[in-house]
Parts: structure tokens; C-alpha cells; sequence
């Protein structure tokens, strides 16, 4: 048997409502009004398609080993890098080990689907035993238009493998048409959207029914035999015919989102499912489609391992621990929709070195410190010699992971004279519990969030962008939790 | 076995600008001013100096890298110079460079210079400093600031003793008040106007729980001494003059930022720098053999904690000591004497020897308005860096043969 093995979500905790878009444009665009109901997740200022990505295989890998890994797969449209694998950057602040193939899957929505596939035939084939396939997308788009409110921000992660299978592969069916509903040329922002009723019409009314009804002939399965579905369609109603047209119930069909999250591109289809799955009992088939120049069906029966899988946030911790009361002005912000004054200071800033990345990619990308041992200390930055002012041994330790580690605040500043996308930067002291301990940025709080002794888990962001370059520079930073969060986090 | 320097540094002339936004000098000039009153209080002239240390900071806002600018700006007669640089004790530097050297006989008269022109960056505070701290922080280094730092030391000091937040902003605005008042009779200082505690509390927050003023001053300007044995200076006709009793430094390992033991509300370096300082000068108790300080008041926790690593006030009370006027000007211990970094102002290079300025005045009975009654040692302090990776360095200096 193969199948899914562990699932894990990664949706930004910050949430737009929509009503605020409305609110601050409805006077240039009084037609957004129609989408203006409930939130869309939004990435941070240091979240992209990259680290939300990294942030959603880590609550796949919760449980998971990690060292049988045959391959890691990347899937996204909005990757930071064009020449540059992605999906190898993933696999490093991952720490896997490096006997690995790592994969972009890209330029199509339905490329997390598609990796799915090739993922399965793979494990079917006994090539490979054991595979990590993330989907992640962080889309742009101007301001006031409809597709600002239909999306959202997010990633998911499903591992593959044929041991301790929670959902079982029955099979796939895929189509492809060039159907360009949308595109994003080379080296363009935004996607240039072809007229929604025919994207309705032509493209979801059909594309998807003629991919799931070919899956079910193919497989020999009743659409009634099928507990639940899950494809995309950021239009409502028509997300609410499509299972009509196939003959199911508003039962089978799982919600799409808008209201709490908004459509997150790539990562949707798999965001979907896995919030099917946080509800299925054994032996429930599910169903999952992915759209975007064709589409991709996929059906599993869900077994009675699900039942023992180890705790993770997934989509549904993820759509809990949310922080509302972002303005749509923070929001242009983020989103480099509007320009705001940040003053000589932030002109200041240096070119990252390949030869350092490289050299130092456990410590930097992968948060990797040292065990020292002789006297067992944890500490990170590795160093040749041992910082336990009575051990001081010279080059003796083994390769020891913090990203996972609990930890807690040592001490804290929020800091208005640091540039910053949402002043105060506020950085600290972590101290972790079993030993160890680091300077770093904080992220995803407000100053009235932070306090010393306050528990923390590590989230991989941006940390130092460069725009004159292209380059995207990544490193970990604490997360502060509020009492009782965080009880996912393993140590 | 080391005997240290006590006594065997001579010094004959200082110079110090008048610290400011001097927009109308650059580091050449500031350079300039110091040096003509230096040689003109040392009597000596340009030909007599044997060797000479010029220490700044950050070079990019001043005048680039190596000893040339000073060598070339003070034509000196192609001699040794040499530039120092460690962080905040720059100037520190530059004056054990020229000490060691006439103490160990190599030469009979150098010169120690310190400078900094920090007004040439077109923003306030100190530039930033990450992108320059080499390819490897440059990846993981935190967006931080100075005052972001220290602001920590205070966020850790108020945890660990439990002192309410409060509280400590009151102490430490006590700090700031007891500066600007000295800063006030000073016509070289940078900041010349008395400020209320009231007022200090209820500035805007630069880096929490820091206000703007509890952060000293970004300044421009230069300080240096001449440097003698007290053999020649007596040959000299000098009479009167000041000797170096301890000249100590002390940096950190790594073990506050890497080890599990440092709990953030103290500088391990001070602590012990201080130690080492006392026994070379032959103190056994500074709380009552001191008669001065200025200390590296670079943001008001950093003195107020200073004060406990100097082993002057008892742990987790320096606070109470601050508001009890200790260190105030008719205090036990006068510190920040001149302002301090405060309001007499920082430019890195310069202050360790700016300090070492109103030292020699004072004990010369030529601080005007500030003169202190009768003061016998005084020592001075810097603390470059961060309270988790620093520089600390100290020298304690007194009239000759007291």
C-alpha cells in the first residue's frame, strides 16, 4: 500500500478582512463589495512562497523520519527564485540528509497535484520509498480588484511512503488543456486575468467535472461512494454546482475557504484535502482535484492509521491561531503596494557571500548548532572549541538541531530606531530549555505580546532580502507563544 | 612577575574639542583642535613626538582605514603611528598604545589620539552596524541597534531583581538628570541644558524601555594626551602632573551569548576588568578611594549597572544608590563629572580619552565651575559593543605620587 503518511499546514497568522479592502477602496471600486465577506490569510513581511513552505513540511515531518527521505518536492507559482532550486533551499533548512532529489514543480496551479502524481508513481514504481511533497503560494495582486479578496497565503505538505499509510493512493486522473484563464509572463508581478464569467464557465464548470468524472470511471467508483471532495473554485456558487453537476450532495464538497483563509493557489488543493482529512474516520474516500491549465484528480481512502498520528497544527490549528485588526494600509505595505518613506538608515545593507552561505548552510539554513562530546553541551553558533568555560574541548561534538527546540525569552527589546516593516523590530535573547541559546529577531508578535520567560518556537523567515540583487537571504526567528500554544512543538 | 604600570606613565598635555554637531569640521580639523591645545598644555612641539596611536571607530563615516590621516594631518616627522580600533574603547586604545610604549622605554614622548566625526551619515544614531560586521553575521546577525541592546540590559536587570519597570525608569532617568546638570557647566559638552526626571520619563521610546533620553549624545570630536615618564616630566619642570595607576581591558569569550549561565543583567567583562584595575593601582576599597569617575553612560541602564561591576554599589541595588544621589556631583562618588557621554557627548574614538580629560583637569584644579574639592584618583570606564559581546576597558589615574 502507498499513500499519504503525515500531513502539515502553514497559513500566516495574519488575516485581512475583506470589509477593510471595501472600506479604504470602495469608492474607486464599489463592485469588490461582492467579495467583501470574511478574512484572507496574508504572509508576514519576511513570509514567502519559500518560507511559508518550510514552516508547513515541518508540521508534515512531526513524527515523521526524516532520514528515509528519497525526495523532496517544491511546488508553487511564486517561488523567490527563477534559477536557484527552490525546493533545495527547503530541503536544507529542513536538514535533510544530502542523499536526496529535490524537484521544483512550478508554472501551473495544479503543479502541487501534478508532483502528487509523479510522487506516486515513483513509490509505485519502488524507485523511491519515501517522499515530501510541499505546495505553497504567496500571489500579487494590485490593489482593489477582486482577486486581492479571492486569495489568500498558505502552504501544505503531504508525505508520501508505503509504511504507516493514513490514506491510502487509489489512483489519479489527469487533463491538460492550455486554457489561459490567467498567466504571469516572465519577470511580471501580476497575473493578467481573462474575463472571470468565461474563467467560470469554460475553464472550472468544466475543466474540473471532466478530470473527477474521468477518475471515478477509471477507478470504478461511485461519486456516491465518495465521502468528501475537495477542488478549488473561488467561485462560490459555482464551486457549489460543479459537485451538482457530478452528481454529489453540498456534503461531499468541502468548503473552499474564502471566508477564512481565501484561495492560496498551489497550496489550496492541498489545504483542502488536508482539512477533509483533520475530519475523516477510516475508510473514508477522499477526492482531490487540482485546476490550473487542465486538472489533476486524485482519490484515497483514509485508514485506521489516522487515528494514531502524532499531534500537528495542520490547517485546522493553523486557521485558529490567527491575528485580526490588520489594516488595509499595513497590508499595501507588505505588499509593496504603496511606497513608504524608510529613510537613509535602510539604504545601508550588504551583498550576501555564496562561498559563506555555502560554507556555514547547516548553521544558517538549517539552524544546526553543536553537542559538544565531551561535556554534552548544546550550543549554536558551532564553534571549533567548546564555549563550557570548564570543558573548552577543540573540535569534539556531533551536529545538533535547535529549529525544533523549545525555548524561552532570556530577554527583549522592541526597538523603533531599527528599520523595520512594522516598527518596533523587537529581537531578543533565546534561551533554549535544553541548552543553548541565541540573539535573534522575533516575529509575528507586538511589543504587548512579548515578556521575559515567555516560551517561543523557531520559524524560518526572510532576513536579510536584496532587492539591488535578487537575492533572498533566509534565517530562523522566535516566534512568541501565548501560554499553553505551541504544545505541538517536540522538546 | 608583572608589576603593571602604576607610576611609570607620565601625562603632560591633553586636548579636547568642544563635542557637537560640528558641522563646520571634519575629522582632520577636529583632529587639529585637540592637538594645538595638547602641545601647547604639554610644551613640547611637534618634532618631540617619538610615536603616536590614533584610534576611531568606524573609519567609512570618518576618514578610511590605516594611521596615515593623522600622520599627515599633524605632519608628524615620519614616525611609528598606528591605528586602533575596539569598538568604544578605541580611544583607550590609542592612549595604552602611546603608555606601554614610553613605559617600556621603547620611546620618551608619544602621542594618543582620538577622533570621530559621526555627523557625516545624514540620519541620527550610530550607522548601522550589521552590514558591516563581517559575511558571516551579515546571515544571521538580528536587526539590531545600540539602543536596542542595552535596552535588553534593562529588560533583564528589571526581571532578574525584580525591580518594577517603573522604578527602573526612574532611577535610570535620575542617571540622565544628574548628567545634564553636570553637562550643563561644561562649555566643550555637546548638551548644555538641565533636564527634570519628569521630563526624561516622559520622552518618546527610542528602544523599549529606553527614551530618547536615556540615549547619550552622537557627537563629533577628538581628545589626546601627551605621554612621558614621570623622569622626563620632572626633567621637564613639570610639576604637578598626573600618572597612569591602572590601565586594564577585558573582552568577552563568547559565554554570554553562547553559554546557558549569563543571566543579561550584568557585563562579565566590567566585572572583572574592575578587579584587575583596582589591584594594579593598589585600591582596596574603591567605594572609598575613588574620587571620581566617568563612566561609559552610553544609555542610562549602562552606567546605572556599571555601577555594580565596578563592585561600587551591592548587586540588584545600584538602582536605589542612583536615586539616593551616590554618584551625583556632591554625592560619594561624583561621576559623569563633565556630562559624561551623555551630554558632553560620544564620538566613539574620542571618548575614552575625553574622559581621561576632565580626569586631568580635575586633578589639576582646572575644571571651572565643575572643580571637585581635593580629588585624589580618578578612574574612567568604556564599554564598547553590546552587553552581551563587549570591550570593556578602564584606567585609573591620579596626581603623582598621591
Amino acid at each position: 500500500m502507498i499513500g499519504i503518511t503525515h500531513y502539515g499546514g502553514y497559513i500566516p497568522k495574519l488575516r485581512l478582512e475583506r470589509m477593510k479592502i471595501f472600506q479604504s477602496m470602495g469608492w474607486f471600486a464599489p463592485a469588490i463589495m461582492m467579495v467583501a465577506q470574511g478574512e484572507r490569510s496574508v504572509c508576514n513581511w519576511d513570509e514567502d512562497a519559500l518560507s511559508m513552505a518550510v514552516e508547513a513540511a515541518r508540521d508534515c515531518l512531526r513524527g515523521a523520519n526524516k532520514t528515509k527521505l528519497d525526495a523532496v518536492y517544491l511546488c508553487s507559482t511564486t517561488l523567490p527564485y527563477g534559477d536557484r532550486q527552490n525546493a533545495g533551499i527547503v530541503k536544507t533548512a529542513l536538514n535533510v540528509h544530502d542523499s536526496v532529489m529535490t524537484a521544483d514543480f512550478t508554472s501551473a496551479l495544479k503543479s502541487g497535484t501534478t508532483a502528487l502524481i509523479a510522487a506516486f508513481d515513483a513509490l509505485a514504481g519502488g524507485e523511491k520509498k519515501s517522499i515530501l511533497v510541499t505546495a505553497s503560494d504567496k500571489r500579487e495582486t494590485k490593489g482593489a480588484y477582486f482577486y486581492e479578496s479571492w486569495f489568500g497565503d498558505g502552504a501544505a505538505s503531504l508525505a508520501l511512503g508505503s509504511e504507516n499509510v493514513i490514506a491510502e493512493y487509489k489512483g489519479s486522473y489527469s487533463v491538460s488543456h492550455d486554457f489561459p484563464d490567467h498567466f504571469r509572463g516572465t519577470g511580471f508581478k501580476y497575473d493578467y486575468m481573462w474575463e472571470e464569467r468565461w474563467v467560470r464557465d469554460e475553464g472550472y464548470s468544466k475543466i474540473i467535472p471532466e478530470a473527477i468524472g474521468g477518475l471515478l470511471k477509471k477507478l470504478g467508483v461511485k461519486i456516491s461512494d465518495v465521502a468528501k471532495m475537495a477542488y478549488p473554485c473561488f467561485f462560490q456558487a459555482e464551486h457549489a454546482k460543479i459537485a451538482r453537476s457530478l452528481g454529489a450532495t453540498p456534503e461531499q464538497v468541502v468548503d473552499n475557504m474564502h471566508a477564512v483563509c481565501g484561495e492560496t493557489g498551489t497550496a489550496h488543493p492541498f489545504i483542502m484535502f488536508i482539512s477533509a482529512l483533520e475530519g475523516a474516520k477510516p475508510g473514508d474516500k477522499i477526492l482531490m482535484a487540482g485546476f490550473g491549465q487542465g486538472c489533476d484528480a486524485l482519490l484515497f481512502e483514509v485508514t485506521d492509521n489516522i487515528t494514531r498520528l502524532s499531534p500537528r497544527k495542520g490547517v485546522k490549528g493553523c486557521l485558529a491561531d490567527k491575528r485580526l485588526g490588520m489594516s488595509y494600509e499595513k497590508y499595501c505595505k507588505f505588499r509593496d503596494l504603496i511606497k513608504v518613506e524608510m529613510g537613509i538608515r535602510a539604504e545601508s545593507g550588504a551583498r550576501t557571500a555564496m562561498t559563506t552561505l555555502w560554507r556555514k548552510r547547516k548553521m544558517i539554513t538549517g539552524l544546526v548548532g553543536t553537542k559538544c562530546s565531551k561535556c554534552g553541551n548544546p550550543q549554536w553558533p558551532p564553534t571549533d572549541i567548546c564555549v563550557n568555560p570548564s570543558c573548552r574541548a577543540v573540535r569534539q561534538f556531533e551536529e545538533y538541531e535547535f529549529a525544533e527546540r523549545a525555548g524561552r525569552v532570556l530577554t527583549w527589546t522592541a526597538d523603533m530606531l531599527a528599520v523595520s516593516y512594522e516598527p518596533p523590530a523587537i529581537y531578543g535573547v533565546v534561551q533554549f530549555n535544553d541548552g543553548g541559546r541565541m540573539l535573534v529577531d522575533f516575529t509575528d508578535c507586538e511589543q504587548k505580546d512579548v515578556k521575559v520567560g515567555q516560551p517561543v518556537r523557531m520559524s524560518f523567515r526572510q532576513h536579510h532580502p536584496d532587492e539591488m540583487r535578487g537575492y533572498h537571504g533566509y534565517f530562523w526567528k522566535a516566534v512568541p507563544l501565548k501560554q499553553g500554544d505551541g504544545k505541538e512543538a517536540s522538546a | 612577575m608583572a608589576t603593571g604600570i602604576k607610576d611609570k606613565v607620565a601625562i603632560i598635555g591633553m586636548g579636547c574639542t568642544r563635542f557637537g554637531e560640528r558641522w563646520d569640521v571634519g575629522p582632520e580639523e577636529l583632529m587639529v583642535e585637540a592637538y594645538l591645545e595638547c602641545i601647547e598644555d604639554a610644551g613640547i612641539e611637534t618634532n618631540d613626538i617619538q610615536a603616536a596611536w590614533l584610534g576611531t571607530c568606524i573609519e567609512e563615516v570618518n576618514f578610511g582605514k590605516s594611521a596615515l590621516p593623522l600622520s599627515m594631518t599633524l605632519r608628524l616627522p615620519n614616525i611609528p603611528v598606528t591605528r586602533t580600533e575596539n569598538f568604544c574603547a578605541t580611544g583607550t586604545e590609542a592612549l595604552r598604545g602611546a603608555a606601554y610604549a614610553v613605559a617600556s622605554g621603547a620611546y620618551d614622548i608619544c602621542l594618543a589620539m582620538g577622533v570621530e566625526k559621526l555627523k557625516d551619515t545624514g540620519y541620527g544614531g550610530l550607522p548601522d552596524l550589521n552590514a558591516n560586521a563581517g559575511p558571516l553575521n551579515w546571515l544571521w546577525f538580528p536587526n539590531v541597534t545600540a539602543p536596542g541592546c542595552f535596552a535588553m540590559l534593562a529588560q533583564a536587570y528589571a526581571a532578574r531583581y525584580g525591580v518594577p519597570e517603573k522604578e527602573l525608569k526612574t532611577a535610570m532617568a535620575h542617571v540622565s538628570a544628574k548628567s545634564h546638570a553636570n553637562g550643563a557647566k561644561n562649555p566643550k559638552a555637546h548638551l548644555r541644558s538641565v533636564v527634570s526626571v519628569e521630563k526624561i520619563m516622559a520622552s518618546p521610546s527610542v528602544a523599549h524601555p529606553l527614551g530618547l533620553f536615556d540615549c547619550c549624545g552622537v557627537s563629533d570630536g577628538a581628545a589626546c594626551a601627551i605621554v612621558t615618564t614621570p623622569e622626563i616630566a620632572k626633567k621637564m619642570g613639570k610639576k604637578d602632573f598626573v600618572t597612569v595607576k591602572s590601565l586594564q581591558l577585558a573582552l568577552s569569550n563568547g559565554e554570554e551569548l553562547q553559554y546557558n549561565e549569563w543571566q543579561g543583567a550584568h557585563f562579565i567583562t566590567t566585572s572583572k576588568c574592575s578587579e584587575a584595575a583596582y589591584k594594579e593601582a593598589g585600591i582596596k576599597n574603591p567605594r572609598e578611594e575613588l574620587s571620581m569617575m566617568e563612566v561609559h553612560d552610553c544609555f542610562s541602564i549602562t552606567e546605572l549597572v556599571t555601577m555594580e561591576d565596578l563592585h561600587l554599589s551591592d548587586r540588584g541595588k545600584a538602582y536605589r544608590d542612583v536615586t539616593d544621589g551616590v554618584y551625583n556631583i556632591d554625592g560619594k562618588i561624583p561621576c559623569q563629572v563633565d556630562g559624561g557621554l551623555k551630554c558632553f557627548g560620544h564620538p566613539i574614538g574620542a571618548s575614552g580619552l575625553r574622559m581621561l580629560y576632565e580626569m586631568n583637569l580635575q586633578l589639576r584644579g582646572k575644571a571651572g565651575d565643575r572643580q571637585l574639592k581635593d580629588p585624589r584618583l580618578g578612574l574612567t570606564h568604556n564599554l564598547g559593543g553590546f552587553p552581551f559581546m563587549n570591550i570593556c576597558a578602564i584606567a585609573i589615574v591620579g596626581k603623582y605620587g598621591a
